[in-house]
């Protein structure tokens, strides 16, 4: 296994299209790193980019000690896993998963000894005399899996693998292939795996650590806690958690006492959260952002809280998914079902406590969390 | 008028719609049949009327127009084979498979490797170059003949079977590169990527992966050019000089022109056996012929 490095990574199409800008990134040996961002910004590219199925236009990529920047796919030491499987039709199961052993000349045991070690490894002994055709889309999965896995490759890819199944057959093959990365750590051969998803579950589920991207630049990358916990722009705040961050623009004062004025509402800031803030101007404009799930419902008239007025309501069985109007901005809270009013219905005014520690502020020009370091 | 009463007539009232509408549909069906067997039959009949008048002696072919010979002979056949030359008919289906063998072949190697070279790759000149190829399906075959023949003849290939095919070879059929570049356009590229990721060199992915994948489209490429080939009349009587070396469609012409009075059912009877290829080798073909030439055939 080895080491995967970017540096400064560029992809520009012939119409002049610039789709990747410069990046950088490092992926240590042994790790799962997830490429995770909106369509459009540029995650497959820059995968396909490392596989060698798309030419690079600047920078290097380094696998090991070696730059693969001109090398055919076939000697860059990858593996691919593709969206929609790329299963060979004509080809059974088991010609499916020795072709790349096959192509490179190894003894006939040699290739029956992998393809059966691979078919147990992945449970699928029982399809290797069946094609393609024949598979379900879970087993064509583990079989598109195990054509990687045979080649024992430095770096594996995986391209947005599981967005071709059902949600159920989804979360099992989430835990299949980080159980796969783990067994492979604890065998003495820790696979290096960049893997590609547009979905943040999946990506905070699998990764080691995640790289959110968005229009070709990297946001951050940073554990799936860091990332949570301490987004450093209000994109990836935004992008990461589920239902996602509640960002809404606020005037800064920080003459005296810290104030947030979040339309005709003030709030008071409590030294925790004033202390973390890195502002140098007062009156600046800035996103405050609070998770969903940093609201508390408080009594009426109780100070330094935002008050709105329900326009929807969802429940979710063990919580509650409180939509509220604040001053123009559509809030989301979730409320811990055994903390919810069954009187605060659509229509009816509720006041939401902020869990200040908790609690972001980005500058609103660039983006930049001020409120963490 | 009791509830029941009343369901049971709405029942039956369904039932009477139910059986006018089978019966509608039975008319229709039958109706529709009897119009398409007729003019099936109207299309078949010169067909089914040549197999027939090949049994016939020469004298019945002109007094009974039915296709059903009174006294059926295979003489047609026996002194058919024979011809007029010293060369039995076998020789010259001999000949038309010296044509047909290497040109079908050529064909589907060039036109599938010209059309994955369109299909798949980028390189400059790329769209000057596919208009050329479809502006020469534009063109009429008599336009370059004339240029062609001083080309094969400063070569030295007149009275040989090089010009029949070697063309076909390197990709002259634009209609069939034309016809692969549709059909790959309609292959997803995932299968190839993954045998370039698998270790795969250009030539190895066009071969294990794509010629798989084409097979239908090179049926159906195999299919017309057979049966094009065996029809061809004009490019061998121009190349061809040498009786020893026609293929069927000119030995036909050949047993019409050396004999004064024709002898009919000779004629018919070879055209028959000139036929019957391209007639087996498409009915063995016709579910590869049909999927080939509808594009898009692949499922993913």
């Amino acid at each position: 296994m080895a080491h995967l490095q970017l540096k400064k990574l560029v992809k520009k199409y012939p119409n002049g299209f610039e789709a990747v800008h410069g990046i950088d990134l490092d992926v240590k040996d042994g790790e799962f790193m997830v490429l995770v961002g909106p369509s459009g910004c540029a995650k497959s590219t820059t995968l396909r980019m490392i596989a060698g199925l798309e030419s690079v236009t600047a920078g290097e990529i380094r696998i090991g000690e070696r730059v693969v920047n001109t090398l055919v796919p076939g000697r860059r030491g990858i593996a691919m896993v593709f969206q929609n499987y790329a299963l060979y039709p004509h080809m059974k199961v088991r010609k499916n998963l020795s072709f790349g052993l096959r192509l490179a000349g190894r003894p006939k045991d040699e290739i029956e000894a992998a393809t059966k070690e691979v078919a147990e490894i992945l449970e699928i002994e029982a399809l290797l005399d069946r094609l393609p055709k024949e598979l379900s889309g879970g087993q064509a999965q583990r079989v598109a899996l195990g054509r990687a896995l045979i080649k024992k490759p430095e770096v594996f890819l995986f391209d947005e693998p599981l967005s071709n199944l059902d949600a159920k057959l989804r979360a099992s093959m989430r835990v299949r292939i980080t159980d796969l990365h783990r067994r492979l750590k604890e065998e003495g051969r820790p696979a290096t795996v960049i893997y590609v998803t547009h979905d943040q579950t999946e990506a905070m589920t699998m990764g080691d650590r995640i790289c959110v991207m968005k229009e070709g630049h990297i946001m951050q990358v940073a554990d799936p806690v860091t990332l949570y916990d301490k987004p450093e722009n209000a994109f990836v705040a935004g992008f990461i958690g589920t239902p996602e961050m509640n960002l809404m623009n606020a005037q800064l004062s920080i003459a005296g006492s810290h104030t947030l004025k979040i339309g005709n509402q003030t709030i008071s800031l409590a030294d925790e959260l004033a202390s973390r803030i890195k502002a140098s101007a007062d009156d600046s404009e800035v996103i405050l952002g609070i998770r969903p799930q940093h609201f508390h419902l408080a009594p009426e008239g109780t100070a330094d809280t935002l008050s709105g007025e329900v326009t929807a309501l969802e429940f979710m069985g063990h919580e509650v998914y409180l939509h509220v109007n604040v001053e123009g901005n559509s809030l989301i809270a979730v409320i811990p079902g055994e903390e919810y009013d069954p009187t605060n219905v659509r229509g009816s005014k509720v006041c939401l406590k902020v869990n200040e520690s908790r609690a972001h502020v980005f500058d609103r020009e660039s983006g930049k969390n001020i409120s963490f370091t | 008028m009791s509830v029941e009463t009343a369901n049971s007539a709405t029942f039956e009232e369904m039932e009477r719609v139910n059986r006018q509408i089978a019966r509608r549909h039975k008319i229709n069906s039958f109706i529709r049949y009897i119009l398409l067997f007729i003019v099936g039959i109207i299309m078949l009949y010169p067909l089914i009327w040549l197999i027939g008048a090949s049994f016939k002696t020469n004298s019945e072919i002109f007094s009974n127009p039915g296709f059903w010979p009174q006294n059926p002979t295979v003489s047609g056949y026996v002194k058919g084979w024979q011809t007029s030359t010293p060369y039995t008919f076998g020789h010259f289906f001999w000949n038309t498979f010296l044509i047909l063998i290497p040109k079908t072949i050529g064909t589907c190697i060039s036109a599938a490797l010209v059309a994955y070279g369109f299909a798949r790759f980028e390189f400059p000149g790329k769209r000057f170059f596919f208009s050329m190829l479809v502006a020469t399906l534009l063109l009429p075959n008599v336009v370059t003949r004339i240029p062609q023949y001083l080309l094969f003849r400063d070569l030295g290939w007149l009275d040989t079977f090089l010009p029949l095919w070697v063309p076909s070879a390197f990709a002259q059929d634009a209609f069939f590169t034309f016809m692969l570049v549709q059909f790959l356009r309609g292959i997803p590229r995932d299968m190839e990527e993954a045998a370039r990721v698998d270790g795969a060199n250009t030539l190895q992915t066009l071969w294990y992966i794509v010629t798989p994948l084409l097979a239908p489209a090179l049926i159906s490429v195999a299919l017309f050019q057979f049966m094009w080939t065996m029809n061809d009349f004009l490019g061998p009587l121009i190349y061809l000089s040498s009786v020893d070396k026609f293929p069927v469609s000119l030995a036909l012409k050949l047993s019409i022109d050396t004999t004064e009075a024709f002898d009919w059912n000779q004629i018919l009877a070879m055209s028959v056996l000139a036929i019957t290829p391209a007639l087996v080798v498409f009915f063995m073909a016709q579910k590869y012929f049909i999927e080939g030439i509808s594009t898009g055939g692949v499922k993913g």
